[in-house]
């Protein structure tokens, strides 16, 4: 018992230190979504290319896809944009658009000078739908299933990296299972 | 003097008014809106971590804000206010976390160290108590044989 208790020390420090060691790396700033498993909230919202139509969360249906969350005030925004167009010529990903908190004239331009990756980009100037989404800072992406369920959200801009190591992962897996 | 006193209360009060991000609401009475003020600083800013959102001034924390009003004025309890921006933004924003299996650790330190350090103590003291009654505690047999040998060793050192 003696020599037990002369050891306790030791081991505290062994247990602190490995749970403290697991926190090293975690970028707190990431948060992991609560809506992960969730379908995706109901909405009706203005198409940004067509004013006079509204999209709502059948458009997810059948087919694992991104939504991508942005607007023309996010300056990451910019930076994964050539990322996006990539993945939507080369790698024929389905994506989303959530045009955050922005005005549609300037999400119009920026579209038509840097290109448009969306198969469909939804109009949401007061962002209701992002803070149904749980979105706090654009650039996000969220990993959709075919049934409408979100499997993930990225928080940040997407590269070639982040896609490899991160969305195909999750992608593969939804393609897998449903 | 009392100007003095005067000035440093103004300063005070100028510095309060600074501290809280001024939002035009309105409010029935003087309860409903001290509950806006203890929900909005009870939840925690998604965008600025370390800040609730009745200090935070990012338009995350205007909207989770708006949001609060809204359902308040629709009549919705503090639970169902809380609830609904948990189901959007995860547990992080509860500053105080609802006791479940996973933060049941959480919640039960402070209980457990007290309770370690009582133990302890309890520990020193039982083992003080119990080689007190050692040291003063000779049977008469025991002092009859200490005496025989003190006696003795006198005898030895006499000679």
């Amino acid at each position: 018992m003696k020599r037990f208790l002369l050891f306790l020390p030791l081991l505290v420090a062994v247990v602190l230190g490995v749970v403290l060691f697991a926190g090293i790396g975690k970028d707190p700033t990431k948060l992991e979504s609560a809506l992960i498993g969730k379908t995706v909230p109901e909405f009706t919202l203005a198409d940004l290319h067509n004013p006079g139509a509204t999209l709502d969360r059948s458009l997810f249906r059948g087919e694992v896809s991104l939504l991508n969350v942005w607007g023309t005030w996010c300056p990451s925004c910019r930076d994964e944009h050539d990322d996006l167009m990539w993945l939507a010529e080369e790698k024929g990903v389905p994506i989303f658009g959530l045009n955050y908190k922005d005005k549609r004239e300037d999400a119009l331009v920026w579209l038509d000078r840097l290109g448009d990756p969306y198969r469909a980009t939804i109009y949401d100037p007061k962002g209701t739908l992002g803070f149904d989404l749980g979105v706090y800072g654009a650039p996000e992406t969220f990993v959709i299933d075919a049934d409408g369920v979100v499997r993930y959200r990225h928080v940040g801009v997407i590269n070639p990296k982040v896609w490899e190591e991160t969305l195909l992962p999750v992608i593969r897996e939804a393609r897998g299972n449903s | 003097m009392t100007r003095i006193v005067l000035a440093t209360l103004l300063a005070l009060f100028a510095g309060l008014s600074q501290a809280e991000v001024a939002d035009v609401y309105d409010f029935d009475s003087r309860e409903q809106e001290l509950r806006y003020q203890n929900l909005i600083s009870e939840l925690r800013c998604p965008k600025c971590q370390n800040q609730n959102i009745a200090d935070s001034n990012a338009p995350i924390s205007e909207d989770m804000r708006n949001e609060v009003y809204r359902m308040m004025q629709a009549g919705a309890s503090n639970e169902e206010i809380v609830d609904a921006l948990v189901a959007r933004f995860g547990e992080f924003v509860r500053y105080k976390p609802e006791l479940d299996s996973r933060t049941f650790l959480l919640w039960a330190t402070p209980a457990i160290a007290v309770l370690g350090g009582l133990l302890v103590v309890a520990g020193v003291v039982i083992r003080a108590r119990r080689s007190e009654r050692q040291a003063q505690g000779l049977s008469p047999e025991e002092r009859a044989r200490a005496e025989r040998i003190l006696a003795g060793q006198n005898k030895t050192s006499d000679r």
